[in-house]
């Protein structure tokens, strides 16, 4: 059998959390959904893991901090030993106060673009990429919630057409694959 | 969701929907700008020319031009880097440390006070790029390899750290803007009908479509940008300080600075974002969003943040005095009583005394007193650092190179210049970009609502065909969803029924063929299944939509069985009336 789409579509982000875990708890599984803003709690009813951008930040964060404290260590300690009104930079650790703000600013430059890069990366949203929603109001007022039949093989079609009008949706759609 | 207090005034005024909240934001870019616009954009280009035309005059001919002198060898072009970077502050402020204090208030104002962040930046780097004199060679600030024995860039200047600060400080505040802006490019891209539009819309959105997973790491680079942007915006304008304190100059080289100079910057920021929103809010007719209540939280962070300045000021004279030092004590005398007493006196009024009057409730929940104090505090903040600057130098260790400042035409033809430019940027940006961060502002409709408040929300049609209404589930409403959901249950019909129903139901509204069929999903409430349906029962234009009243809509209710109540509640009818002229 085809692969069927449904998209229920509600027009009220806690009517389609209601109807989300309705559909959850009988076991059927929700494939996405679309809104127009954050539906807070969502995540956790359809299974949508934690993102783990903030590690990476961490991550892009240290490299800025270990980068800058490299550069600096070369440019002003071992290639050119820059003397300053006659007090000259000896050892990095000695001078290290006047290196904090660079490394500081250069630690925030790494982790934010960093962040924004993967987040951008991660999400396939970048310039010239074509958008993805199944209908133009998702970005308005429009909630849209994507179940596959060849996910939820244990109902047929039918059943989860009588399921989701039994939610609070306001229309419904179908497609083919 | 999160319960806000009934007693707190609501954020969002009178009774708006999600579709609202839309429309009222991607009205000012769906429809023609108003004559004023024109107007204005017209004024700023030629003051922006103008400017363009003095920077460029001054690159030709040198530092020369300005009215810098043996003593004085800092003055409006560092006075306007600082005024600028300083009104820059506001706008991270809001987004990233009222976002990490969860100040659902910020959602108002946010992007545009972001976007006065980066085009302030742009405009305080051009300063610096200017006053070096050669600015072909500007890249020498720099770390990069070069043939001249391998010179490195001074990491012991502040002035470097400020290379790092500011450029760190303007590209994460343009990303921290950016990813706001994707969401509500795509919401604009989705309304859009002109394809060059659509399509432009559609680059600046990424493709963005709004997916669970999306929004998850959306919320969460949002909260990490705000968490690591926050120390950034204290960092820049103290090693902007750092630039002044960390010199051997009276006036200058106090420990007070980092906090006076912030704390100042975030008075300055928020003056000019009061100055740009009252326009804003007023021309944009965005009212409903940007409030007295808003007016007044600014007020208030205008109004502490004014104060620490007053007591920084206070400070700085009582420690000139303290300390003994006689050039330090001669360098603050000398600002509140020498030739140039008249800036000092411009300084403490506009900055010490005026936002004190912010105590009174009256005055800062006054929209036209708000405008009028903020361009006074704009001017005092100006003025601030021309003080700190120009007379502390003017009479040095030295009285024999003691010196009177005065401007040159090219001083004020960039400075007015760059108020044009910044205009300009601004006009466009409000005439291209939604203003509000639409997306952030319907996440607060439910609990910072006037409507949810109240206790009805979203007005006609919000109660599901369930009777839920989402905000919670206590008991009365249980007993709701029984009532309705009586009433609402539709009797089997027999096949003859039916047949019965349909007939009468088209007697009344008329017929039509399939094939003058309107697009009845333009239908607010009408999807592709239901206008299978519709079509199923021989509805296919709008002309017979137009004609239902309450006992079409039952007869369609009975035909259809899906939407019980839902045809009347959305009003199809007038729906249709609307689409048959357009």
């Amino acid at each position: 059998m085809a692969d069927k789409i449904i998209y229920a579509m509600y027009d009220d982000d806690d009517k389609l959390l209601d109807g989300a875990r309705m559909l959850v708890s009988k076991g059927v599984h929700v494939n996405e959904v679309f809104s127009p803003m954050p539906i807070h709690g969502l995540d956790d009813v359809i299974g949508v893991r934690h993102t783990r951008l903030g590690i990476a930040s961490f991550l892009y964060g240290l490299t800025g901090l270990m980068l800058a404290t490299l550069g600096m260590k070369y440019f002003m300690i071992d290639d050119w030993m820059m003397n300053i009104g006659g007090k000259p930079s000896f050892s990095y650790l000695e001078n290290l106060p006047a290196f904090i703000p660079i490394t500081f600013e250069f630690t925030v430059l790494c982790a934010a673009h960093g962040m924004a890069i993967t987040y951008l990366l991660r999400n396939k949203t970048l310039p010239g990429m074509p958008a993805s929603n199944p209908d133009p109001r998702t970005t308005d007022d429009m909630f849209v919630m994507e179940i596959r039949t060849a996910e939820n093989t244990k109902y047929s079609a039918d059943d989860l057409q009588s399921m989701v009008k039994s939610t609070a949706i306001v229309e419904l759609d179908e497609k083919t694959v | 969701m999160h319960k806000e207090s009934a007693i707190r005034e609501p954020l969002i005024l009178g009774d708006k929907t999600f579709k609202q909240i839309t429309d009222d934001v991607c009205r000012p870019i769906e429809n023609q700008a108003p004559r004023g616009w024109y107007i204005l954009i017209t004024i700023a280009t030629v003051i922006a020319l103008y400017g363009v035309g003095c920077i460029l005059y001054l690159i030709g001919e040198g530092i020369g031009t300005w009215g810098l002198n043996n003593a004085v060898d800092w003055a409006w072009d560092i006075t306007n880097f600082v005024w600028w970077v300083g009104i820059g502050h506001a706008g991270t402020l809001i987004s990233a440390v009222l976002l990490l204090f969860r100040q659902k208030w910020r959602m108002a104002v946010n992007r545009s006070a972001e976007a006065m962040t980066i085009f302030a930046v742009i405009m305080a780097a051009i300063f610096p790029g200017i006053h070096m004199g050669r600015i072909w060679v500007s890249y020498w600030v720099l770390p990069l390899p070069n043939q001249f024995g391998s010179l490195w860039v001074n990491f012991n200047s502040p002035l470097l750290w400020d290379v790092f600060a500011i450029s760190t400080y303007f590209s994460v505040s343009l990303v921290f803007w950016y990813i706001g802006l994707i969401p509500d490019f795509a919401t604009i891209r989705d309304r859009m009908t002109k394809p060059l539009t659509k399509k432009i819309y559609g680059l600046l959105s990424f493709g963005w479509s709004g997916r669970a997973k999306h929004w998850n790491r959306f919320e969460i680079v949002s909260l990490v940008l705000a968490g690591i942007a926050t120390p950034l915006v204290f960092s820049v304008h103290s090693i902007v300080s750092f630039d002044f304190a960390t010199s051997v100059i009276p006036g200058w080289h106090t420990t007070i600075f980092p906090p006076y100079f912030v704390a100042g910057a975030v008075f300055s920021g928020f003056a000019m974002v009061q100055t740009l929103m009252l326009i804003v809010r007023k021309v944009m007719h965005l009212e409903a969003y940007i409030h007295t209540k808003h007016i007044e939280y600014m007020n208030i962070v205008i109004m502490v943040t004014g104060s620490i300045v007053g007591v920084a000021y206070l400070t700085e004279l009582f420690m000139a005095w303290y300390s003994g030092v006689e050039y330090e004590s001669y360098a603050f005398l000398n600002r509140a009583t020498g030739p140039m007493a008249w800036a000092y006196w411009v300084m403490m009024t506009c900055n010490v005394i005026s936002p004190q009057l912010m105590w009174v409730k009256k005055w800062r929940r006054s929209l036209t007193f708000t405008f009028i104090l903020s361009i006074v505090v704009n001017i005092g903040m100006w003025f601030e650092r021309f003080v700190i600057i120009v007379t502390s130098l003017y009479r040095g260790h030295m009285p024999a190179s003691w010196a009177y400042f005065y401007p040159t035409w090219v001083d004020v033809g960039v400075f007015v210049g760059t108020i044009g430019i910044f205009t300009v940027l601004y006009l466009l940006y409000a005439r291209y970009f939604p203003v509000l961060a639409i997306s952030e502002v319907k996440t607060i409709l439910k609990s910072s609502g006037e409507n949810y408040k109240d206790g009805f929300g979203a007005g006609e049609g919000y109660y599901g065909a369930d009777g839920s209404h989402g905000h919670d589930h206590h008991e009365s409403h249980d007993e709701v969803v029984e009532n309705t959901k009586h009433e609402e249950t539709v009797a089997e019909l027999s096949e003859e029924e039916i047949a019965k129903n349909k007939s009468t139901l088209l007697d009344r509204i008329g017929t039509a063929e399939a094939s003058e069929a309107d697009d009845l999903k333009q239908i607010s409430g009408v999807g592709p299944v239901l206008e299978k349906t519709l079509n199923s029962i021989g509805i296919f234009k709008f002309e017979q939509v137009s004609k239902m009243t309450s006992e079409e809509y039952n007869l369609l209710d009975s035909l259809t069985k899906s939407f019980p109540g839902r045809a009347e509640r959305d009003n199809w009818a007038a729906q249709a009336t609307e689409l048959m002229t357009k």
